[in-house]
């Protein structure tokens, strides 16, 4: 087993209080990880600004180049965890074993950190339109059309709040450090995989210690790293998002409840897009702030359902291990138990159908843990309780809708893909300020172009642009 | 701790001296001339008779558990016993940020729990005669009361804070961090005002929590607790862990000077530790100030079995003072069961959180 510090910027510290973090299936103890306390996080802040400096140092253009090298050593190298050491087999089987993703996922997600990592010199070109990456560094600079720029770092590090469930969301602070901007990570007390491997990636690419700091804990760990970081970001669940609603110092993610909408001109061939439909509820197990958790039609709804409930509805809890592999299991006690008693609750209204109800019991409960079975609701109309809801795992409702009073009724929404070739109600969807993401056309919820920013640019959340003179 | 161990004689003397105490408690709380109006009403329900039946501690199972419910809202007097009838009472609450808070009337007994306390402190780094700052709630609770009384009981003068607790509560639920930062910066300013005015403060009382804001302040300034002058520091009020009081002695405090942790709260008087080091991986071992009050660790599924020494479980206090009676309360914390040392020949409880089965639901350590 291994022993797993926190890192006060770099500097290995065991503290007297751990957490074990045990296989979901077996009750195998994966890890001990060190638990911080709140002052701890608190007194290692006044070195924030030496995380920035260090990185400083080295030009950014470098820092592309480090980034890159870290990604592969993330995917292919044996890299120091704690007291011992951690091949790339050995991280997929971890990282499954404590989140109850399966292992080809957890692949997938590694070799996607990876690739946004190499590809790290694009995505910056494209989240500052194509900045002189220089200008960050120094705060200001010449446009190449002669015009004075600044951009000021509204914080010299970036803390990070991590969720357990969800490996994806890594992709999200991986541009921070070649921003020169140092991290402070609070990492989900069942994932503590990632942010550990990521650090010794790139320190043996040549990152500085320094730039970096892992705090493992309870919520006051959490709260001390949002109380002390002038900028973070928190994953959560709708009360986490509501709480730090307009607070400039935190950019809170929780559920996307991402959909597909099916105009009108497109809809009477909705069987063609029943394979966007699927992937886009079903890939990664549904975890996914991008996964699609309701499908908006105003016609042809209950055949959608029927034939997505086909679709998803006999797939079954499959090993770990095993290639093929949907679902992922729900590691914490009587959390699958709790989400399915709620969707049950909702879908005793006359207006919900279950769709997936033929295809057996969708709560599967075993000894150490659960699953929860695809599951497919027809809704009548968008005011059914379940019709906006949103799960971990593959779950969607099939909400009829007419066509005008979608964009009314469907509420906020992280990707929205809307088939439609209707000009009119293209531009609605354009002008519509509660969709984040938006594809035209039959594009998977789930397919990112990295190029894009997601709720908000990253870049614009740390640096701020300002007015910058020399006489 | 191991060398520290009571012998055999010394257990059964605290025991016996324990049981006399209780008799004598027993009888006041429940004879007509001096009994509590609250007992002496519960007593007509019981199939025992307290006054006949209660000879030794372990006699106390036949009260079951004392619910703290009981204590909410008033007549108030139906706790003061009527052989204290005439004397002045206060009323210390606990609770309260919603709702009815529970009350327990107190007449003498804070001033000995804390002159009883004070007898724990080191006099090399709580200095007799020194002033205390009191960094820690204000309005109606026991503890601004009771540590004034124990500075001006070693010599010295109690410089207090202004600190609602209520409000930082509603504040947490209410979200608003931007609020609870600014109100531990009020509270942090009034305490770096007291210790830069030139008031000799040596010793102070402080929770977890507000140690960790002042000496960040002073971090932040340059300074450390010892350059202001502070020797000795009582914490108490929330839980600490190890982890916390080791982090807190390495990182903001100097040789020279002493904290000594403390557990307990309005029903009882104050459990005392020796000051944590490091050999004993920084364990905090509490000990009751028998035979006024007791704490013992008892088992998760069955409250009526004491756990092996070392093992978890929950906690249950009794407080036996002639002012209140309280046989065998849940606390709503758990800890480790301790053996009984020279200093403390009676069990001690290391290791206390809050009780898993609460644990998610409660807001603690808000000051």
């Amino acid at each position: 087993m291994i022993k797993i510090p926190i890192l006060r910027w770099g500097e290995p510290y065991h503290s007297l209080e751990s957490d074990k973090v045990v296989h979901f299936a077996t009750g195998e103890v994966m890890a001990e990880v060190s638990q911080a306390n709140g002052a701890l996080v608190s007194r290692d802040m006044r070195h924030a600004q030496r995380a920035r400096d260090v990185l400083r140092e080295i030009p950014i253009r470098d820092i592309l180049a480090k980034a890159k090298l870290a990604g592969e050593y993330y995917t292919s190298a044996d890299l120091p965890l704690g007291d011992g050491t951690q091949s790339p087999d050995q991280f997929v089987k971890m990282q499954s074993a404590t989140t109850g993703l399966p292992e080809h996922m957890c692949r997938f997600n590694m070799e996607k950190n990876q690739f946004v990592l190499a590809n790290m010199e694009k995505i910056l070109d494209a989240l500052t339109r194509g900045l002189d990456l220089e200008v960050l560094s120094r705060g200001h600079g010449i446009e190449s059309r002669g015009v004075p720029i600044s951009y000021q770092a509204q914080s010299p590090v970036l803390g990070l709040v991590l969720p357990s469930n969800s490996p994806g969301v890594h992709t999200l602070w991986l541009p921070i450090i070649p921003m020169q901007i140092g991290l402070v990570l609070k990492p989900g007390p069942q994932e503590p995989w990632t942010p550990y491997r990521m650090a010794a990636a790139f320190m043996k690419a040549g990152i500085p210690p320094q730039a970096i700091a892992i705090y493992p804990g309870a919520g006051e760990v959490g709260a001390a790293v949002l109380q002390h970081c002038p900028r973070s970001l928190i994953f959560g669940g709708t009360a986490t998002v509501e709480q730090y609603k307009g607070n400039p110092r935190v950019q809170a993610h929780g559920p996307g409840f991402s959909k597909i909408l099916l105009g009108d001109d497109v809809v009477d061939d909705w069987e063609k897009y029943i394979d966007i439909m699927v992937d886009s509820v079903f890939v990664n197990s549904g975890r996914g702030c991008i996964n699609c958790s309701g499908i908006w039609a105003s016609r042809h709804t209950e055949k959608i359902a029927e034939a997505l409930a086909a679709r998803m509805g006999p797939v079954e809890p499959l090993p770990p291990e095993h290639p093929k592999a949907g679902l992922a299991a729900f590691t914490v006690k009587n959390v699958a138990e709790s989400v399915w008693a709620m969707i049950e609750r909702d879908m005793k209204s006359p207006g919900t159908k279950h769709m997936t109800e033929k295809y057996g019991s969708r709560l599967v409960s075993m000894d150490r843990c659960s699953y929860l079975r695809p599951t497919v609701v027809h809704c009548d109309s968008p005011q059914e309780p379940i019709a906006k809801a949103e799960y971990m795992f593959p779950f969607c409702t099939v909400v009829k809708c007419p066509q005008d009073q979608m964009l009314s009724s469907m509420g906020p929404t992280l990707v929205c893909s809307a088939i439609t070739h209707d000009k009119k109600w293209q531009r609605q969807l354009i002008d519509a300020t509660h969709i984040d993401r938006l594809n035209l056309g039959p594009v998977p919820t789930i397919k990112l172009n990295w190029l894009q920013p997601h709720e908000g640019s990253i870049v614009d959340f740390l640096f701020r642009a300002r007015a910058y003179q020399e006489a | 701790m191991s060398d520290n161990r009571a012998t055999p004689e010394q257990i059964k003397a605290a025991k016996d001296k324990l049981d006399v105490h209780l008799r004598e408690v027993i009888a006041w709380h429940f004879s007509p001339e001096t009994g509590t109006p609250f007992w002496l009403e519960k007593a007509k329900s019981f199939k025992f008779d307290p006054l006949k039946d209660i000879k030794t501690y372990e006699d106390l199972k036949l009260f079951g558990h004392f619910e703290d419910e009981w204590l909410r809202g008033g007549p108030v007097r139906r706790w003061v016993p009527k052989g204290y009838a005439n004397k002045p009472w206060y009323v210390f609450e606990t609770g309260g940020t919603t709702g009815i808070p529970k009350s327990r009337v107190v007449m003498d007994d804070f001033r000995i729990d804390y002159e009883m306390f004070s007898h724990t402190l080191p006099d090399e780094y709580f200095p007799k005669g020194s002033n205390w700052l009191m960094l820690g709630p204000s309005g109606p609770r026991r503890l601004r009361l009771a540590v004034e009384h124990m500075a001006q009981y070693r010599g010295g003068i109690s410089f207090c804070v202004d600190l609602d607790p209520r409000w930082v509560i509603k504040i947490i639920k209410k979200g608003w961090m931007e609020h609870l930062k600014a109100y531990q910066d009020h509270v942090i300013d009034q305490a770096m005002t007291i210790l830069t005015a030139g008031h000799d403060v040596k010793c102070m009382f402080t929770t977890p929590k507000l140690l960790d804001a002042l000496a960040k302040r002073l971090e932040d300034q340059g300074k450390t607790l010892k350059d202001v002058g502070i020797t000795g520091i009582f914490c108490g009020g929330t839980e600490m862990t190890s982890q916390w009081i080791r982090f807190t002695i390495e990182e903001y405090m100097s040789p020279g000077m002493y904290i000594a942790p403390t557990y307990g709260n309005t029903l009882m008087g104050l459990a005392a530790a020796d000051m944590p080091v490091a050999k004993d991986g920084y364990k905090i071992a509490y000990y009751a100030p028998e035979p006024r009050a007791v704490v013992e660790v008892v088992d998760f599924d069955d409250y009526d079995k004491v756990v092996p020494y070392g093992s978890e479980g929950r906690v249950q206090l009794t407080t036996l003072t002639k002012e209140f009676f309280v046989p065998r309360f849940m606390e709503r914390d758990e800890g480790v069961r301790e053996l009984p040392t020279t200093k403390y020949p009676w069990d001690g409880v290391s290791g206390v959180k809050p009780f898993r089965e609460f644990a998610a639901t409660t807001t603690v350590g808000v000051y």
